[in-house]
């Protein structure tokens, strides 16, 4: 199987790691990953913070992009969710707007086939014991976009559970946001602070060594929190730790 | 809809709060900061995080377990939908319909357009009884457009008496909260405030009245029934109105409302047009989901209907003033409109991680909370410092959409408003199509937006971007100027990688080398 990396450029830029755990994870398991340089961003952070006219031309150039792939993997649940979710609800604002099944046309093939990475390994290939060897304790958050728009369950637990070596604790609270929320984290800072410090003191209750989520961009919040904490705690992408091996352990 | 404080905030004992940021005698939200400085305060009072805290989780796993009882929760859940929306559609029609039946039970209905005439109209009818005081059974409509002080102006006393708005009223506070008016108040204030202010209202606290709930509740029951027994008007809203019968129904759990419906001799109901429901059958959807959503009972201790007057029997008069006052307006907003599905249950409120850090009075309103940020800048506009900062209130964590009990997607809708507050454009104001624009304060942001939009338009540049940040990277600074200090106050920043992701990737995989090319397919799709 051939599938598109939509990596997001937030983990482009600031966190190669990640993407490189999940094209060593993938090819792993068989899978041919491609990654199409024309990629940018799927306009999240536009949507969001009210700019949908301007979150369009970013969709569109999303669906160019990736449109011919059979399958695209993102190793980001709010990424993976603005396509799903919100990109027909972009259509549809259009279509109210006067302008027509242009705009709602050409997102709808990436809509389907866009997957969030844990759902794609657990859902189209149909594992959950990836071959991984990650001897911590691991905390997991699973951010809210994951959770509620996606839907993603219990399928990333699953995969850190078939772990060797892993010990997985639970998190207390772990349902609730911790506090990033985009423009949020600035518009909002003190209440967004005080999300990330419970969030952080939560995770440190659990004793684990790592706290885990399938979001760099809630572990970009939570793990700037954790410094500032002073937790000896670290922040690490659920891909790399399914990427992690003996021979190749996580470092 | 009622609600015992001492479920709540009761339980912490030991804390007397300093102080409840933002809090300002008179009990009105005119004038109020921005959502963000409302907040502030609010993040660093810990008797205030502590009560929010305790009040808003205990309520939160009690409805979880009440709504788990239900195995056709989200059918009841759709079903409530469909008949709010409904209802809207044809809200002109149900409406008079409404009208006809209330007026034919012996009723008399006015019609309010906003908060000014609607207070003109109740002013009016309780100085046409002659009477200068009234009992007011728990009421969101009333708060929304400042009744009581409207009254007062007119020389007229309005007396809370659900046992919270009791709280906040001789506390000369505001609600916080709207099932548990009093949720920022823990016991140890309750007992404070009774004791010191119950005498100049009436009836005093007795003597050497403690933090227990049963003496809590004993002293606003003597002090209240005195009320009661004395009152000729009575001043209520209604959770629903059922139009083809004229029947108003009041939900609650202390039992005040059915002495405040029954025993005046005038009962005046205050009540937004969207509480209306075509049929007596619909109740049975929303009488499922509101007990269960609010209080996490699975029925509320009582329930009040009423139909006009009867001979013999309650209040010798009955006024229903139906009240517009901004929602026909949000109505005309397709994406918006769904707010007016609300049967203030406060499920969304309760599992809100940002309320319960900010607390209620930081939204400026009476409607506090997800359900707040939403209604209020519809109804009053985004023209406010507060109203425009309310849909930035929330990290769109979609927790407060879940537990709707009629599913309102409040994400969507601060989104929607959103782009109202940064973009401007069309739509409607006092029924007339208005052109908004964009608000102020967003141009910084309006042309960050702009240029993170060019970049993403053209890979090269982002790519040419993130190499300009690697290779200057051991010069970032560990803090930001200007407004990214709101990041860097609190959190460090992430270090930027030698290398970005792309650069790895042609570097590694798109050479000649290139282990997984061996098949000959080209890159790209």
């Amino acid at each position: 199987m051939r599938i598109a990396l939509f990596l997001t450029c937030v983990n482009d830029t600031l966190y190669p790691g990640t993407g490189r755990a999940v094209v060593k994870l993938l090819t792993r398991l068989g899978v041919e990953v491609d990654f199409p340089a024309a990629q940018t961003c799927c306009g999240q952070a536009h949507y969001n913070t009210g700019y949908r006219h301007q979150a369009e031309p970013l969709a569109r150039h999303f669906s160019d992009v990736f449109g011919a792939y059979e399958a695209v993997v993102t190793p980001s649940g709010s990424c993976a969710a603005m396509v799903r979710e919100l990109y027909p609800r972009l259509g549809e604002r259009a279509r109210a707007e006067g302008r027509g099944e242009a705009l709602a046309r050409v997102l709808a093939p990436v809509v389907p086939k866009t997957y969030e990475l844990t759902e794609f390994l657990v859902d189209v290939l149909g594992v959950t014991d990836v071959g991984a060897y990650f001897p911590h304790t691991v905390t997991y958050h699973p951010t809210c976009h994951g959770l509620r728009s996606l839907g993603l369950g219990d399928r990333p637990e699953r995969l850190l559970a078939a772990v060797r070596g892993l010990t997985l604790a639970e998190l207390p609270g772990a349902e609730e946001c911790c506090g990033f929320g985009g423009t949020f984290a600035v518009k909002n800072a003190d209440v967004s602070a005080a999300m990330g410090a419970d969030k952080v003191r939560g995770a440190e209750s659990t004793g684990a060594e790592v706290l885990c989520a399938a979001d760099n961009s809630c572990l970009m919040h939570l793990g700037g929190t954790m410094t500032r904490l002073r937790t000896a705690m670290r922040p690490v992408h659920i891909a790399e730790i399914l990427a992690a091996t003996e021979e190749e352990p996580w470092s | 809809m009622s609600g015992m404080p001492d479920r709540a905030s009761g339980k912490a004992p030991g804390h007397t709060s300093g102080k409840t940021p933002g809090r300002t005698p008179g009990g009105t939200f005119v004038g109020m900061p921005a959502f963000p400085r409302a907040a502030h305060d609010a993040v660093r009072d810990p008797t205030l995080r502590a009560n929010l805290r305790h009040a808003t989780r205990t309520i939160r796993d009690r409805r979880a377990k009440a709504v788990a009882e239900l195995d056709d929760w989200d059918r009841l859940r759709e079903a409530g939908k469909q008949i709010k929306d409904h209802t809207l559609r044809h809200l002109g029609h149900y409406l008079e319909q409404l009208e006809a039946a209330v007026t034919a039970a012996g009723g008399t209905v006015h019609w309010a357009a906003d908060a000014d005439e609607a207070n003109r109209i109740v002013t009016g009818l309780v100085e046409a009884t002659g009477e200068r005081e009234v009992v007011k059974v728990k009421s969101m409509a009333t708060q929304e457009i400042g009744l009581n002080e409207a009254l007062e102006a007119a020389g007229i006393r309005a007396y809370e008496t659900d046992l919270a708005e009791l709280i906040v009223q001789l506390g000369e506070d505001r609600p916080s909260h709207i099932l548990v008016p009093a949720i920022h108040r823990n016991r140890a204030e309750i007992r404070d405030i009774f004791r010191s202010r119950m005498a100049r209202w009436g009836r005093p606290a007795p003597e050497g009245l403690t933090d227990t709930p049963a003496e809590l509740a004993e002293a606003a029951r003597l002090h209240l029934r005195e009320k009661f027994l004395r009152a000729k008007v009575g001043i209520s809203g209604a959770n629903f109105m059922v139009a083809e019968t004229g029947t108003l129904v009041v939900v609650e759990s202390e039992g005040n409302g059915r002495m405040c419906l029954t025993l005046p001799e005038t009962l005046i109901s205050v009540v937004g047009i969207e509480k209306t429901v075509p049929t007596w059958r619909d109740l049975e959807v929303f009488l499922q989901t509101l007990p269960r959503s609010s209080t996490a009972e699975r029925m509320n201790p009582y329930t009040s209907t009423w139909t006009g007057t009867a001979d013999g029997d309650g209040p010798r008069a009955f006024h229903l003033v139906l009240l517009d006052n901004g929602r026909t307006d949000t109505l005309a907003d397709e994406v918006g409109r769904q707010a007016l599905r609300c049967i203030r249950c406060s499920a969304c409120l309760n599992v809100c991680p940002v309320y319960e850090r900010a607390g209620g009075h930081a939204y400026g309103s009476v409607y506090p909370g997800p359900i707040g940020a939403v209604l209020s800048p519809q109804l009053r506009g985004t023209a406010s410092a507060i109203d425009a900062s309310l849909p930035y209130a929330s990290s769109l964590c979609g927790a407060c959409y879940e537990v709707c009990p009629v599913a309102i997607d409040i994400p969507e809708v601060l989104v929607h408003l959103r782009e109202r507050v940064v973009q401007g454009g069309e739509f409607t104001r006092h029924g007339a199509k208005v052109t908004l624009k964009p608000a102020g304060g967003h141009a910084a942001e309006r042309a960050a937006m702009r240029a993170a939009g060019l970049v993403f338009a053209h890979p090269g540049l982002l790519r040419a971007g993130q190499r300009l940040a690697a290779r200057t990277r051991r010069a970032h600074p560990r803090t930001l100027p200007g407004p990214g200090r709101a990041w860097s106050a609190t959190r460090d920043l992430p270090a930027v990688p030698a290398e970005p992701f792309r650069d790895w990737w042609r570097r590694t995989q798109e050479g000649p080398g290139r282990p997984e090319r061996t098949d000959g397919r080209e890159a790209g799709a």
